[in-house]
């Protein structure tokens, strides 16, 4: 893992270095050689980095002004909107970083299915990527609570709600969960400090998804091994460095366009209606990066039967390194799968738009639909796939293309045609 | 191939890029530091007007100004002289009586006491005006410290009359 | 190129999923007009916001409450920009209530600029049950509480006409086009005439109805120029480190090249050297 030891310069700096690594860390992750082919779906795990830490600072700061009590919350956040100097623009931040935030962790994850990051020998990244996003939803949902709109109140109902299905034990988890008889002041003040908390749980899963990923290194849009230090690999500072801040600043202009111009244009009208237990809103939905799970529980027709399954939906995922056979990483090299992945992502997309829709005629039966092919890719085609599959010759090397420059290899041919037969031990 | 890019202009892009990225940072951080200070609700409430027109002559009254107490005094002629007749050179911290109370018979401060913060107790004291208990420093009429550990006089805020009744302060 | 050509259109194929979902409701034919506040450059009409503060205060303030406005917020930059002393005067009609005094009492004194706007009724009960049943609801953020906004608002107001033949109305129900339902519990409240404007304008029902939507759109978002001004220097400033930052990563990269060129060349040269040794020709034929 370490490829040269790093020796600080300065006496202090060997002093402190001796004593905790973190000088030697950071010429670890400085001189970190990336595969030099990475392409700019590469850049979203430094991105999503940026949203956490993002978060992170607007939230804590926007706790300093929050009321966690369902009497004060909603105005105080009208009190952060109107008084607090900037409270708007740190609201808005907030609020649409998440679904920034998501928005990149969707990219991300894509990325992993189609390159096939998650194959041996990177399966525990890939498993605490998806703790990771596990966190993240639930940190999402307890967060859109906290503003106390119609949508925090009627929402939260709804999920705390789904726990009653499980046999036995059910009745008792949900009033444990609302610490109550129904969604009211105790779930608000645990929300408040649980939200505040999961995020910190998220950075220190971080670190290990990516000193797991540190292990065997990145994987690459060709899918093959590369050796560590080789030409194939560039350090991670400058070159990756730049090719992240590039990747990120576009990223941030489309986050800030919402920010500053459309800050409500992804949220719900209703959450501007301070929570009411006595009317319930036409049409209650989440956020929309939680849509395609709510498409999927409500498209089965049992209660405990829509929490399995959408559990279920997130769990497959855990499996997958197993689930897929194939010994091809890349989509690149995989025709067939390819397809697949491609209809993949219009389902999900699908499920998303079905889950804002209310869940009767057309719209259910395409949830099924969308739904049955959801497991069907994961549990049926991806073992089948991989088994049966014809794929593409893989390249050598990385490097593949670049040997292809016009007049190197006729050079080389050339020169090698003059001396057949000759003893090859003489051309050292 | 980039060896015959002069270093000159390779540096300049950098270093502009860096200069125009601290512009942003900066401008970033800012809104994160300033949300820590008083916002617009805070603010509306800095100034109070308080109605003095029931107070006695000889009376104090204590009124919260910006989560502060503030004592308005109505001073007697003989308080009032007793002030002014001090001699500077007897103060540690030297003021006269008429700097401190424009219109003499009002006498407005904040009743925090400048050593480490207590409420000084009123007509108490070597001086028969105030008295902080924490650790003995004893005020004269016109609020001046006189004795103890406190280094300077009760502050006197800003305020004026807005009419014959009413004090705005701050 | 094929590639690039089917990821555009698989981007369009997921915006327009997206944009579908989300503006579902804009889809409803609102009625058309001229909103100032719109567009990353708008900004509200000072004039039209006094206006609508005016239509507020006398037409709509008996049932609805803006619990949220301040009334110094009236004299801020970004609203209605009513001078100190004219924001201090219209506090001064109202009263609240302030205490315990020293006696332990509560007790009522005018209004400051420091205060909230008071409410018609103390709490949602009081207000449902003097208004047949139907809460009027508090308006500070009424406007981003519905989908189609200010084009909802002034539609509503717009909207009050007889119903279809055969469309059933309970006592204290109204027709409205644009009404959920299109059945409402609020008569019509603006027709022409019922506001006298100081500043002479005419009192139309579009014209009440315009200039009340634009104070209750800015009364949700008071720092709406504040927000366009900055987002816009953002966005641009965003564009010009860009490039900056793009430029930088180019002439960074451009060494890795270089250097991957410079260990080619120094592979080659290598073999051309270990060739020439074993036969005498001359390198410049290998070019």
């Amino acid at each position: 893992m370490s490829e040269t030891k790093y020796i600080p310069k300065s006496k202090i700096a060997k002093w402190f270095d001796s004593r905790l690594p973190l000088l030697s860390l950071s010429h670890h992750l400085k001189e970190y050689p990336t595969p030099k082919n990475l392409n700019y779906w590469w850049t979203f795990g430094g991105i999503l980095t940026f949203c956490l830490i993002t978060q992170i600072v607007t939230g804590v700061i926007l706790g300093m002004h929050y009321v966690a009590h369902t009497d004060h919350a909603f105005e105080s956040i009208e009190h952060i909107m109107r008084d607090v100097n900037y409270g708007w623009l740190l609201r808005y931040v907030h609020a649409n970083g998440a679904s920034m935030f998501f928005l990149a962790v969707y990219i991300h994850i894509f990325r992993g299915l189609f390159y096939g990051s998650y194959k041996e020998p990177r399966e525990v990244i890939w498993i605490i990527g998806v703790i990771i996003y596990l966190l993240m939803m639930a940190t999402a949902f307890m967060g859109y609570v906290l503003p106390w709109g119609q949508m925090s109140f009627w929402g939260a109902t709804v999920i705390t709600n789904l726990f009653s299905a499980i046999p036995f034990v059910g009745e008792s988890i949900t009033t444990w969960l609302w610490g109550g008889y129904s969604v009211d002041n105790p779930t608000l003040t645990r929300f408040y400090a649980l939200h505040y908390l999961l995020p910190f749980l998220i950075f220190g899963l971080i670190i290990l998804h990516i000193w797991a990923l540190h292990v065997p290194g990145n994987n690459n849009p060709v899918g093959i091994d590369i050796k560590k230090n080789s030409n194939e690999t560039m350090p991670f500072h400058p070159y990756m460095v730049m090719k992240d801040l590039v990747a990120l600043l576009v990223f941030v202009i489309i986050f800030l366009w919402f920010v500053f111009f459309a800050p409500n244009v992804l949220g719900h009208p209703d959450n501007y209606i301070e929570a009411n237990p006595l009317v319930t809103p036409t049409h209650i939905v989440p956020e929309w990066y939680l849509l395609p799970f709510y498409a999927i529980l409500r498209a089965i027709p049992s209660k405990l039967g829509g929490v399995i399954f959408m559990f279920a939906a997130i769990f497959v995922l855990m499996l997958l390194p197993w689930l897929d056979t194939s010994k091809v990483r890349s989509s690149v090299f995989r025709p067939i799968y390819r397809k697949f992945f491609w209809v993949l992502v219009v389902t999900v997309v699908l499920l998303g738009y079905l889950g804002a829709k209310p869940p009767e005629g057309i719209y259910l039966i395409l949830s099924r639909i969308a739904t049955a092919y959801y497991f069907i890719h994961f549990l049926v085609l991806l073992p089948l796939l991989g088994r049966y599959e014809k794929t593409d010759t893989l390249p050598m090397s990385i490097s593949d293309p670049v040997l292809n420059k016009p007049g190197f290899m006729d050079k080389f041919k050339k020169a090698a045609a003059q001396y057949e037969g000759d003893d090859v031990s003489s051309f050292k | 191939m980039s060896k015959e890019t002069t270093p000159k202009r390779r540096d300049f892009l950098f270093t502009a890029t860096y200069t125009i990225g601290a512009v942003g940072v900066g401008a970033a951080v800012w809104p994160l530091i300033d949300q820590m200070n008083p916002d617009s609700s805070v603010k509306a409430l800095s100034t109070t007007e308080v109605d003095v027109s029931n107070i006695e002559p000889g009376k104090t009254i204590t009124v919260l100004w910006r989560g502060k107490p503030i004592f308005i005094k109505r001073r007697t002629k003989k308080e009032i002289e007793e002030a002014a007749a001090v001699d500077l050179k007897d103060l540690k911290d030297p003021e006269k009586d008429s700097d401190r109370a424009k219109n003499p018979e009002w006498l407005v401060m904040v009743g925090v006491c400048t050593h480490l913060g207590c409420v000084p107790l009123a007509d108490k004291g070597d001086y028969k005006a105030w008295f902080c208990p924490c650790h003995g420093s004893h005020y004269d009429t016109s609020g001046r410290i006189r004795k103890g550990p406190a280094p300077t006089n009760l502050e006197i805020p800003k305020y004026e009359f807005i009419n014959n009744n009413t004090i705005k302060i701050g | 190129m094929l590639v690039l050509l089917n990821r555009i259109i698989f981007i369009i194929f997921i915006s327009v999923i997206s944009f579908s979902a989300v503006s579902e409701e804009v889809n409803k034919n609102y009625l058309k007009t001229e909103w100032s506040f719109k567009g990353i450059f708008g900004t509200f009409d000072r004039a039209s916001l006094q206006r609508g503060y005016q239509v507020y205060q006398e037409v709509c303030a008996g049932c609805h409450s803006v619990q949220h406005l301040s009334y110094r917020n009236l004299s801020e930059k970004g609203g209605p920009e009513f001078s100190i002393e004219e924001a201090k005067t219209i506090a001064a009609q109202f009263e609240v209530e302030d205490g315990p005094n020293s006696d332990g009492e509560m007790f009522m004194r005018p209004a400051r600029l420091a205060d909230k706007f008071v409410k018609p009724y103390p709490n949602v009960e009081a207000s449902t049950a003097a208004n047949g049943g139907a809460y009027p609801p508090d308006m500070s953020v009424l406007a981003k509480a519905r989908s189609g906004g200010a084009d909802y608002i002034y539609s509503l107001l717009m909207g009050y006409e007889n119903p279809p033949s055969g469309f059933e109305l309970d006592d204290g129900v109204y027709y409205n086009k644009y009404m959920a339902g299109n059945k409402i519990k609020m008569s019509a409240p603006i027709m022409d005439g019922i506001v006298e404007y100081a500043d002479g304008t005419e009192a139309t029902t579009a014209q009440i109805s315009k200039d009340v939507t634009t104070f209750l759109v800015w009364a949700s978002e008071p720092h709406l120029e504040a927000q366009h001004r900055m987002g816009f220097k953002a966005i641009i400033y965003l564009i010009i480190l860009l490039t900056l930052v793009y430029l930088s990563k180019q002439k960074v990269w451009s060494r890795f090249g270089s250097k991957q060129e410079a260990e080619e060349e120094e592979g080659f040269d290598k073999v051309e050297k270990i060739v020439t040794k074993y036969e005498g020709e001359d390198p410049k034929t290998f070019k």
